[in-house]
């Protein structure tokens, strides 16, 4: 399912995020890529050069819009001031979707710039999709959510991460953003067996998949983003594409980047697992 | 953020009980750190902090819930540091590490960040610390216009730009009546010192340190020769902080000049405010100025924003 309605019914390959690090390169280069995932928030300035350079892109490149700050799970209201920005980029990016966490950050308008998990509890899912549903009403755009990489757990907790992830999406009518990566992260911090996670999905729900490098401490895992992606990552990338079918995936690394080549390189490695979906579903 | 409940909720089957929690949450997230980077071990309240944290989260077999909610309280901790040292590298090397930590500490205790990015965490920083002058003394003064400096540069790299005032509608409008606006990026500082100096050289020292720290000999070396950058001397310094073609600059003003960019900032109009500059600005000098700016762009329309410049 390489296109769908949570994605735009685009048919977007294998992308890379675009880092500072990387403009030069990119401007003056001008490599050949799928698609580069911007990070809204970057981009909801109101002048100078980020917007310049996004222009300049633009004129290149297909972007996709990637949030870090709507806190769909926040109890808090959707801020309209917020959300306007927001929409303003969007119709300036002409992003097929948009995509931000599940996961809240902020509550009574403080923020922690943190993607926190959730209780996985009924109310909390119900309250998420609302949210989802005003933010996309709003936006006119589709939107995934993605799941985030967490270090607790709750006891309010009533069912798993995957079926909260199920419960709101069902809920939202809205796509995933499947980063296999925090998957991982996730499983290892918490004892549980990622292919359960991945297995259990609404996987025709997918819009999107991330994969992305991590670091391991002797007592958790952390998403660190300033690795290659490890072997056991893209061994569970390769069961998500067999189950959700080739799907725009994407490569996070935000720190200690390397050069452009050697961080596109990183990311077409998903063409061998994406081959080889391609070749069992036959 | 509103005070947090007694206790976590054991179950969350509203939104009002989801709000409780979350602010349970974020309310442990935010204090501040130990002297040794760790979790406080008493909660507001004075109980342990190890059962707060196990009424609401789970521990694992490696993990308490205080070790997991430790994990987040020093992420928020260390990520808000490493963005107010991007953004404060002069304010740094002003008061040095300790004094800027514990600066930057009570700082995002007291005005934790309200803005969804992290670009306007220093919004407030300029006021805060003439409010609580005690964390920067002796070097308060300096550190004030430190602070305005480097949030002006914030400003000059992406702030809103208006469309520029043409050549022709200036003309054909009477100085006794022109008003115009200076472009919202732009902010006008009147400085005791030669702040823009000084922030060029610890960028540039900073630099340095960064392009020998793949060699550790040579990171050495770098860091003996620039230990401290030396604090600017009084000078009075009028300054623009400004950006042209999206790069940011920084305009040394004369103090007339200064005068009369204010004087229009400040709504006058056109022949009212190259008065303001003074008796001594000679008609050739006041064209030569305008030309300049304007060739810079720094003319607008007068919009109802209130002007950001500091005096």
């Amino acid at each position: 399912m390489p296109a769908n309605r949570f994605n735009g019914h685009s048919d977007y390959g294998i992308g890379i995020g675009l880092r500072v690090p990387h403009y030069a390169h990119i401007l003056s280069k001008k490599p050949v890529v799928d698609w580069f995932e911007i990070i809204s928030e970057n981009f909801m300035v109101e002048g100078g050069r980020p917007l310049e350079l996004l222009d300049r892109i633009l004129e290149q490149y297909r972007v996709v819009q990637h949030g870090v700050s709507m806190y769909f799970g926040s109890a808090d209201r959707p801020d309209r001031a917020h959300l306007k920005r927001l929409k303003g980029l969007v119709r300036r990016t002409g992003t097929p979707w948009l995509s931000d966490h599940l996961c809240w950050g902020s509550v009574d308008g403080t923020y922690t710039h943190d993607l926190l998990p959730m209780p996985y509890t009924f109310a909390a899912a119900r309250r998420t999709a609302e949210k989802i549903r005003q933010v996309r009403d709003y936006l006119e755009v589709p939107i995934c959510v993605e799941n985030v990489s967490s270090y607790a757990e709750f006891h309010a907790s009533e069912m798993t991460e995957w079926e909260f992830l199920a419960e709101v999406v069902e809920l939202a009518d809205c796509g995933i953003l499947l980063d296999v990566n925090n998957i991982y992260v996730s499983s290892k911090n918490h004892g549980f067996n990622p292919y359960d996670y991945v297995d259990n999905l609404p996987h025709h729900r997918v819009g999107q998949m991330h994969v992305a490098g991590h670091t391991r401490f002797e007592k958790y895992i952390l998403d660190t983003h300033d690795h290659p992606v490890l072997d056991p990552v893209w061994r569970l990338y390769a069961r998500a594409t067999r189950l959700c079918g080739v799907t725009a995936t994407l490569l996070e690394w935000d720190d200690k980047i390397p050069s452009f080549d050697e961080v596109h390189g990183e990311a077409l490695k998903a063409n061998d697992f994406i081959d080889g979906a391609k070749r069992a579903a036959v | 953020m509103k005070r947090p409940p007694k206790h976590a909720p054991s179950r969350i089957a509203s939104t009002a009980q989801l709000r409780a929690f979350q602010r349970m949450m974020a309310s442990a997230i935010v204090r501040p750190l130990t002297a040794d980077d760790g979790l406080q071990p008493k909660w507001i309240d004075g109980r342990p902090m190890d059962r707060v944290a196990a009424e609401f989260i789970k521990p694992n077999d490696r993990l308490t819930s205080f070790e997991r909610l430790q994990l987040y309280n020093r992420m928020y901790w260390f990520r808000l540091f490493d963005a107010i040292r991007d953004d404060c590298p002069g304010l740094l090397a002003a008061l040095g590490e300790r004094a800027f930590r514990r600066l930057a500490q009570e700082y995002l205790t007291r005005c934790p960040s309200r803005s969804f990015t992290l670009r306007n965490l220093c919004s407030r920083l300029e006021r805060f610390i003439r409010e609580r002058p005690a964390l920067t003394a002796p070097r308060t003064a300096l550190a004030l216009e430190i602070a305005r400096f480097e949030w002006a540069q914030t400003i000059a790299f992406d702030g809103e730009s208006r469309p520029v005032a043409t050549v022709e509608h200036i003309a054909r409008t009477p100085p006794g009546r022109l008003r115009l606006g200076l472009q919202p990026y732009i902010t006008l500082l009147a400085l005791k010192h030669p702040i823009d100096a000084y922030v060029i050289r610890v960028k540039r020292r900073d630099a340095l340190r960064s392009e020998a720290s793949n060699t550790p000999d040579a990171a050495a070396r770098v860091h003996r020769a620039f230990r401290r950058t030396p604090l600017p001397r009084p000078s009075p310094t009028f300054v623009a902080v400004h950006r042209h073609n999206n790069r940011l600059f920084y305009k040394r003003l004369d103090p007339a000049a200064f005068r009369i960019l204010g004087a229009l900032a400040g709504g006058l109009p056109l022949s009212r405010a190259i008065a303001a500059g003074g008796p001594g600005v000679r008609p050739r000098q006041a064209r030569a100025w305008f030309k300049s700016w304007m060739a810079l762009g720094w003319f607008c329309a007068r919009g109802n924003k209130r002007r950001r410049n500091a005096s």
